[in-house]
């Protein structure tokens, strides 16, 4: 039986094997070691704000760095020195941060190689926690990767489990596009098999989680587990639902999805994003345009209300889409008609 | 052979011909310009050279500099070709940056030019990167970060200054202080007259010269290039200077006695002085500087002239370059 891993110590292994690997690949982000400059004198006191960086201050002195709360500065900084030829990996410990250090994301690393004409490289990874769930309220539970996607230049990535939270980082890490890399808080202590050595998964190459033959769902990050859910209670009223995992949400395989949508001819995505100008519009508008011809039932989105992540835990738990409400779609698109009224 | 205190011969002739190609440059732009033959926002140069040349004299191809919206004397002295700047500056498909990026994106990383920028405090960061990049691999290489009096209210500015300052990274931040961000003069929008009193804060040397002066730049840009180069951390460097034309060509400056400008251009031309000081000095005759000054006319005569003839991007360029492999 293969080796079980969390999804944090995937992540942290795909580091220490790209670090122990490469010499240019450095990290840096604030407490990412923690501890400098404190009284008891110990320079990895956390391993970063969940541990996903632990070990790696110790095996590399001089290639992981601690920064000050410094947003603009470190994200900036891990942005130049990837222009000048290291591969940084710079953790944004929670995504809802972005807003101090934005303009060094999307106008400095994203535009570089189109504004230069195709004569810059930047490889950079900003690691990112991102989510609700654990009632950090509206300031630290954000799903943002929307706004990301949104960007040329950039590549979006987001991992469902730990075996492509390892395979992804690690493409991450060698790829020569800048790239942000989504990892949801409530994953880290999900666990899977994780094989030791390195591998990689190509970006844009979606996984179809769980085959099936009524209704595709496509979802990404956790939403991924919350369908796993509810695919079983959908199995068991005798409906077959199909999963698909893009796993990068830019570039985004959509031969996959409208493939899948050719089979089942019914469509439920799945975004913890709010529904706005989100992932899940953006699925829903490309198989309108492109399989409409497949469609036997309308398309439903299952999303995040337009509102903030509230803190109390009865409100936060009615925030995030639960298996119950993604069942509850699937149900309605089985018994929906295309051309029929809402 | 050292012929002032800090800098050689070969230092002068580049500085000066370094300074001469940027006012052709940009002389020659703001009369395109009105020519309406350029597209776009242009923010000209002229009257800081001595800032990008006496910063410059001190680096290497290997070394990189962040540049600002104001970028042509910051290209022009770190070494991108002249022709290839005015062509992009056009538009075209032979400029340096395949007529994508414009004025206020011309790049090189060839020659250590990271980019003009068009977001006020944009380089800063970077530059910190291309000095964390130097210190992990121990290479000798020095980054410099050039902003005007504007930028130097920008959080990225001063998160900068800590940074590297925790780090002692080898770079430096060039302060162009012209007395305007944009339209609103420094008076109003700093409460310090030098703002090299900002490294007090962050305790790292800040230094203030004049900025038209190339021999007073040169000569404090070398100490402080020298510093970040032995590994003594940054220095925050200011240079006094003058804009002699608009924030943006087509800003009618009526924020500003334009007498300002002509008792600039009258008495504190970087370009008058410095000849005085080399040819009264017996260091570089004033024939040499005239053959040069020919010479760099007709460079900006033949660019503008390839720059006009030369085809725009084809269609096919439009969604190019966005990704290495998407």
């Amino acid at each position: 039986m293969a080796r079980k891993l969390s999804f944090l110590l995937a992540i942290n292994e795909a580091m220490h094997q790209e670090m122990a690997r490469d010499e240019s690949v450095i990290v840096l982000g604030e407490d990412i070691a923690g501890g400098a400059g404190g009284s008891a004198g110990n320079d990895e006191a956390w391993g970063g704000a969940l541990g996903a960086t632990q070990g790696l201050k110790t095996k590399y002195p001089n290639r992981v760095l601690d920064t000050p709360i410094s947003e603009s500065a470190f994200i900036g900084a891990a942005v130049g020195a990837a222009a000048a030829g290291m591969r940084p990996i710079a953790e944004l410990m929670f995504v809802d941060f972005m807003g101090v250090c934005f303009d060094q994301i999307y106008n400095q690393a994203a535009k570089f190689r189109y504004m230069f004409g195709g004569n810059a490289v930047t490889p950079v990874v900003i690691r990112t926690m991102y989510g609700a769930g654990l009632r950090a309220a509206s300031q630290h539970s954000q799903t943002l990767y929307p706004l990301f996607a949104h960007i040329p230049g950039l590549k979006v990535v987001i991992p469902s489990n730990p075996y492509d939270a390892k395979g992804l980082l690690i493409q991450a890490i060698r790829d020569n596009d800048p790239i942000v890399f989504f990892e949801h808080k409530a994953l880290y202590e999900l666990e899977g098999e994780v094989p030791e050595e390195s591998y990689t998964i190509p970006f844009g190459e979606a996984n179809i989680v769980r085959e099936g033959s009524d209704v595709t769902i496509v979802a990404v990050g956790r939403m991924v587990q919350q369908s796993l859910i509810a695919a079983e209670t959908l199995a068991a009223e005798g409906i077959s639902v199909e999963i698909v995992d893009p796993r990068t949400i830019s570039p985004l395989d959509e031969d996959t999805i409208y493939e899948s949508v050719e089979n089942t001819g019914r469509l439920v995505i799945v975004d913890e994003a709010h529904p706005r100008c989100s992932f899940a519009s953006d699925v829903g508008a490309l198989v309108a345009q492109n399989a409409f011809h497949a469609l036997t039932a309308p398309i439903r989105m299952v999303t995040a209300p337009h509102s903030p992540v509230p803190f109390s835990p009865s409100l936060e738990d009615l925030f995030v889409p639960s298996p119950e409400k993604i069942a509850a779609a699937v149900r309605g698109v089985m018994n929906a008609k295309a051309g029929a009224r809402r | 052979m050292t012929v002032t205190a800090e800098l050689t011969q070969e230092q002068l002739l580049r500085g000066y011909r370094t300074m001469r190609t940027i006012r052709e440059f940009e002389e020659r732009l703001h009369i395109e310009i009105a020519n309406a033959q350029i597209p776009g926002f242009v923010h000209l140069y002229a009257g800081e050279e001595a800032v990008a040349a006496g910063v410059c004299a001190s680096l290497a191809d290997t070394d990189w500099v962040s540049s600002t919206h104001r970028g042509h004397g910051h290209a022009i002295a770190k070494g991108c070709d002249v022709k290839g700047m005015m062509a992009e500056i056009y538009g075209r498909a032979t400029g340096l940056c395949k007529g994508k990026g414009g004025s206020m994106h011309i790049a090189d990383f060839r020659v250590g030019m990271l980019g003009a920028n068009g977001i006020v405090g944009g380089g800063p960061p970077l530059v910190c990167g291309v000095g964390l990049a130097s210190k992990v691999r121990g290479d000798g290489t020095v980054g410099v970060a050039f902003l005007g009096d504007g930028a130097s209210n920008q959080g990225t500015f001063l998160e900068s200054l800590n940074l590297s300052a925790i780090w002692k990274l080898p770079v430096v931040f060039v302060v162009e202080n012209n007395g305007y961000g944009e339209a609103t003069g420094q008076a109003y929008h700093q409460s310090v007259a030098d703002t090299a009193k900002r490294a007090d804060g962050f305790g790292l040397p800040g230094i203030t010269v004049d900025g038209n002066d190339f021999f007073a730049v040169a000569e404090a840009a070398a100490e402080a290039i020298a510093r970040a180069r032995d590994g003594h951390g940054p220095t925050l460097l200011e240079c006094k200077t003058t804009r002699f034309f608009g924030h943006f060509e087509g800003d009618t400056q009526t924020y500003r006695d334009l007498s300002e400008v002509t008792e600039a251009r009258a008495s504190r031309d970087c370009l008058v002085s410095f000849r005085a000081r080399v040819t009264r000095a017996g260091l570089i005759d004033a024939g040499v500087l005239d053959a040069m000054d020919a010479e760099i006319r007709q460079l900006i005569d033949e660019s503008v002239v390839e720059a006009l003839a030369a085809p725009f991007p084809d269609a096919s360029q439009l969604t190019t370059d966005v990704y290495i492999k998407y």
